[in-house]
């Protein structure tokens, strides 16, 4: 099962059409999809399942049941995949074509691709070898280290501190 | 001791809730964006055996969404001014800008977690909202002043 998702602000029409294509290709594999709001303009997948949004418990329900995670480079996504030691797929969203305002998803692959678990597709054509690698993982690796609940215990002491200073 | 923790929803609230272990020994009041959350503080909250938090739902909005905007931040005054938090600590975006500044307002120590998607520099909501915090983090060690008569973040680690 792979679950495909462009967070919970904007739709993201290129990831969505390459996985749709990928998914044509793939029939094997099941995949649904948290496509975002549907506009009259919005491209809608014909070879998977998918909504609109989910609640956070049936994205949490998404994400248990999935071997794999195809996203957009949104950290709510990427920390929940590291916290739970699923193998995520990312394709940043671009500034110059309006799919955010800024490049930040762009920085915030180059800082994240060297972790384990993570795969960046920096085009839309990087999506089938990076979900190939992904797969892969999964079916490998069964007892790998999850991330933790928090954040580090430098930041919480620091916090702690000065909270209670 | 009263901590006030508030983002909108989806990653500044995935980073806020990693931070929480700072403010188990407080009274929590969550502010945010989405009202399921609610679900969430109050189960970790029984599982680890803490105090009930308090919870608000306000308004999202976005930056063009001046009325929206509006709305929000008198909810947010009207939350603080009756929660009246020690602290207010928030990771993004403009709930928490509005929070930290009216928060200061009402004598309450402020603390901004600038966003871990800010990789290459600050986010629009931390360059404005940071110089009137008490204490200004980011996750990133190359964004942090070097030159302590600067004004700037500080880095002391990342949500993940």
């Amino acid at each position: 099962m792979i679950f495909l998702t462009v967070g919970h602000e904007l739709g993201f029409d290129r990831l969505v059409k390459a996985m749709d294509v990928w998914a044509r290709e793939n029939s094997d594999h099941k995949l649904f999809g948290q496509i975002g709001e549907i506009s009259p303009d919005t491209y809608t997948p014909g070879h998977f399942e998918y909504q609109e949004f989910l609640s956070p418990a049936e994205f949490e329900g998404h994400f248990e049941t999935s071997d794999v995670i195809v996203s957009h480079a949104g950290m709510g996504t990427i920390i929940t995949a590291l916290r739970k030691a699923k193998p995520i797929v990312l394709l940043p969203r671009k500034g110059s074509l309006r799919e955010t305002r800024n490049d930040h998803q762009i920085a915030t692959v180059d800082r994240f691709r060297s972790r384990d678990g993570i795969f960046v597709a920096d085009e839309e054509g990087d999506l089938p070898e990076m979900l190939a690698q992904a797969l892969d993982r999964s079916s490998e690796n069964k007892g790998e280290s999850k991330a933790s609940d928090f954040a580090s215990d430098e930041l919480i002491s620091a916090l702690r501190d000065f909270i209670q200073r | 001791m009263k901590v006030a923790a508030i983002s909108s929803a989806g990653g500044h609230w995935v980073q806020l809730q990693r931070l929480r272990l700072a403010w188990d020994d407080c009274q929590a009041i969550y502010i945010t964006t989405k009202p399921e959350y609610a679900l969430d503080v109050r189960a970790d909250a029984k599982a680890r055996d803490l105090s009930e938090p308090v919870f608000y739902t306000i308004v999202a909005a976005n930056r063009w969404q001046k009325l929206k905007l509006l709305r929000q931040v008198f909810s947010i005054f009207f939350i603080l001014l009756k929660e009246r938090p020690d602290v207010v600590i928030s990771t993004g975006a403009a709930p928490g800008f509005f929070a930290l500044r009216l928060g200061k307002l009402l004598g309450a120590k402020t603390i901004w977690v600038d966003s871990i998607a800010n990789a290459e520099e600050l986010s629009l909501s931390g360059q404005k909202i940071g110089p009137h915090a008490d204490m200004w983090l980011t996750q990133w060690e190359h964004l942090a002043v070097q030159d302590m008569n600067k004004k700037g973040p500080s880095y002391k680690g990342a949500v993940v």
